[in-house]
């Protein structure tokens, strides 16, 4: 096959940048220990989330020595904790893992800003572990559309100094 | 002589294809006017927030499904006759699917509308992704699946033509035109499959009654198996346009046949096996293989950037014929008045853009920060919105006189038209690119959240509104000025020369510079299939082994 001297090398340029872009990324998950959300959730039955051991009273729980876990459920428009006044507090400087899923649609949940974002599938519990390095208040988002009232589907979450902080949502 | 005399029964069937993408064009346009008027509060009065997911699905499915596919249906129904010089194989087939792509559609489109219509029993919420558990009326999906089928026929119409060709000159190598059209619809037959199962299977006896549930991943996952090829079935046309016609335009001819090709197999091998990145945020999807979906989607840059090499060195050729001189001088010997270049070229421009945003959502870890975020529709409208649309209406300055017989109208207006499509797209794009790094979502039609202060880094969000109104009213604008010059060129009677030569020149490098077993399509196409069962095999079985309804959703309708 012919090809032109300088196609061989944008060719060559090209392969180089594509496998440079595959360097940083593998760089990024196993170097900075960036993981994707995979399938370690369990699968739950979206219509009986109300007698799920977790999901049926959702909320924050310590779970080890500076380790807490955040149950979260999504539903058509809002989330629980999260929405209506109820926000989920969360200590910095400790690792918090969330575990999302939803009764009813697909939802987004997207701690606006930040990369703390998964979906929300019916029947799938998403599970992300993050840190908290900095106190604040942060706006939570559904970004996957969940009908006529999507804009509306909203809540907060705060992050409190590890020094001050003191139990789970409502304490 | 021009093609309409040539094949005056082609030509026909180009003009219908084109017009109902041009309809399709029209309303999909204005929906996508009013849509960014809306969320960025500059004009509410168009429709209230409920109905503005109506209008987004409307804009969804108008355009990127049917403006997309007709105007596809055309092209190549036109670029395989021309090329192989070849009649319609039977008349009756054509016109068959044809009706049946375009009532699929119609069906399709009257469910979208019936969301404007409270009293309407059709109705069809649920965006251009449908993702159950959100339902619609059955006959969204009917229409849908009626619309597929039409899309698989007119393929097999280019096939059969390929053979009859292929009888009579046993020893030649396939013309570039019909190559592209055909690897393209291969790539169509193996993704589609994806979007066939999950309609025919589980979303139509689901909305019937007939299933009580449905498996919310899997429909989604069976979503992006065909969801990705989908975007190079919208591109793919376009690259068909930069490779066949914008080098004669230019002023020259292609630089090399041979890596054409290379480039149309390596998208049917890498199209499809990419469809995790859509769900890379997704639970319940092993990490491997969103990483094994990662590399293929690096890799499916290659053909883009060949694409970018050859297509601008075709063009420095054309200029240099034309007495351009010097580094980057030569740019100004090309014809930048003639519509039908400066469209198509600035339209490869902006899709380099996309190239790159596309590069950053490929990357894993970043989609976390931009994931379902304005990034992606500012992404997408440089891709689809412009690689492909402008694209086809600047090609169609120059198509639309061959198959009508009629000298285009308006030459002015279609002067200045890609060049408003142009501006107005810089504006909205660059600013839904920014908003998304700002954390503003995409998909929503309320531009403020009681709970979270959106921040630019530069700039205001009252800015970046500001860019996206401006910027989806001269798109409008654009498109509009478009439509007048087709149907301006349409009304007026068939007189004179129609001041456009269709010829196409040969390569500066032809195809016997290249193997022969690039136009062996099975090996590929069989190459394309193990990339494919490597990809989703084990994935997809694990969701189907624990039963394919579960776990199971029942169906919501959005009201």
């Amino acid at each position: 096959m012919k090809i032109h001297r300088f196609e061989k090398a944008w060719l060559a340029v090209s392969l180089l940048l594509i496998v440079g872009f595959i360097a940083t990324v593998t760089y990024g998950a196993v170097g900075e220990g960036i993981e994707m959300i995979g399938d370690e959730g369990e699968e739950v039955d979206p219509t009986k989330l109300n007698e799920h051991p977790k999901f049926g009273d959702p909320g924050v729980e310590k779970t080890g020595p500076n380790e807490y876990a955040v149950y979260v459920v999504a539903s058509q428009f809002q989330f629980t904790p999260g929405s209506f006044g109820n926000p989920i507090r969360v200590p910095t400087d400790a690792n918090v893992t969330f575990y999302v899923t939803t009764k009813d649609v697909i939802h987004g949940f997207d701690v606006a800003g930040t990369n703390l974002n998964t979906m929300a599938i019916p029947g799938q519990v998403a599970e992300v572990t993050v840190r908290f390095d900095e106190p604040g208040e942060y706006g939570i988002l559904c970004n996957e559309y969940c009908g006529s009232g999507h804009h509306g589907m909203e809540g907060k979450l705060v992050a409190v100094p590890k020094s001050q902080y003191e139990g789970g949502d409502g304490e | 002589m021009t093609f309409i005399d040539e094949r005056p029964e082609v030509a026909r069937m180009v003009r219908l294809n084109f017009t109902i993408s041009f309809g399709a064009l029209l309303v999909g346009g204005l929906f996508g006017m009013i849509q960014a008027l809306h969320r960025t509060d500059v004009f509410r009065g168009f429709v209230n927030s409920q109905d503005y997911y109506t209008v987004l699905t409307g804009h969804g499915v108008l355009l990127a499904l049917f403006f997309t596919t007709f105007f596809l249906s055309g092209l190549f129904t036109w670029g395989v006759s021309r090329s192989l010089d070849e009649p319609l194989p039977n008349a009756t087939a054509t016109k068959g699917w044809f009706t049946l792509m375009f009532s699929g559609a119609t069906i399709a489109a009257l469910t979208v509308l019936g969301g404007f219509v409270p009293s309407m029993p059709f109705k069809a919420d649920v965006l251009f992704t449908f993702y159950a558990p959100l339902q619609a009326h059955p006959l969204f999906y009917v229409g849908l699946a009626m619309f597929l089928v039409g899309s698989w026929l007119s393929g097999l119409d280019w096939f059969r033509m390929y053979r009859s060709w292929n009888k009579k000159n046993p020893d030649k190598r396939v013309p570039l035109q019909t190559f592209m059209a055909l690897t393209t619809m291969l790539m169509w037959y193996i993704s589609t499959m994806g979007v066939a199962v999950e309609v025919l299977f589980f979303l139509l006896p689901w909305s019937l009654g007939i299933i009580d549930t449905v498996d919310p991943l899997l429909t989604r996952t069976l979503f992006w198996f065909f969801g990705h090829p989908v975007v190079y079935f919208w591109l793919m046309p376009a690259y068909f346009v930069w490779y066949t016609i914008l080098p004669k335009l230019s002023g020259g001819r292609l630089f090399s046949d041979p890596l054409a090709r290379v480039v149309f197999l390596l998208f049917l091998i890498l199209s499809t096996p990419v469809g995790y990145h859509h769900q890379y945020l997704d639970p319940g999807i092993p990490s491997g293989f969103k990483f094994v979906a990662m590399t293929n989607t690096m890799f499916l840059l290659l053909p883009s950037l060949l694409t970018a090499f050859t297509v601008v060195a075709s063009m420095e050729h054309g200029a240099r014929q034309r007495g351009g001189k010097g580094y980057l001088g030569w740019l100004r010997a090309l014809p930048w008045d003639n519509p039908a270049f400066s469209g198509s070229a600035l339209a490869g421009l902006m899709f380099a853009a996309g190239g790159f945003s596309g590069m950053i959502n490929a990357g894993m870890n970043i989609n976390y920060l931009v994931h379902n975020s304005t990034w992606v529709p500012g992404h997408f409208h440089l891709t689809v919105g412009t690689a492909t649309a402008l694209t086809f209406m600047s090609i169609s300055y120059w198509l639309w006189p061959q198959v009508t017989g009629k000298r285009l109208q308006h030459r002015r207006l279609a002067m200045v038209q890609p060049y408003v499509w142009f501006v107005g797209m810089t504006l909205m794009s660059n600013a839904l690119h920014r908003g998304g790094l700002a954390g503003i979502p995409r998909r929503t039609a309320e531009p403020q959240y009681n709970n979270v202060n959106f921040e630019t880094m530069v700039g205001s969000v009252g800015e970046l509104r500001l860019q996206i109104g401006i910027g989806a009213i001269l798109l409008f604008t654009s498109l509009f000025m478009f439509l007048l010059v087709m149907t301006g060129t349409w009304l007026v009677d068939r007189r004179g020369s129609i001041a456009v030569d269709g010829h196409i020149p040969a390569p500066l490098s032809g195809p016997n510079d290249s193997p022969t077993i690039l136009d062996n399509f099975r090996v590929w196409v069989v190459l394309a299939i193990v990339l494919v069962i490597i990809a989703y095999g084990i994935p997809l079985s694990s969701m189907v082994i624990d039963g394919p309804l579960s776990p199971g959703s029942p169906p919501i309708v959005p009201v």
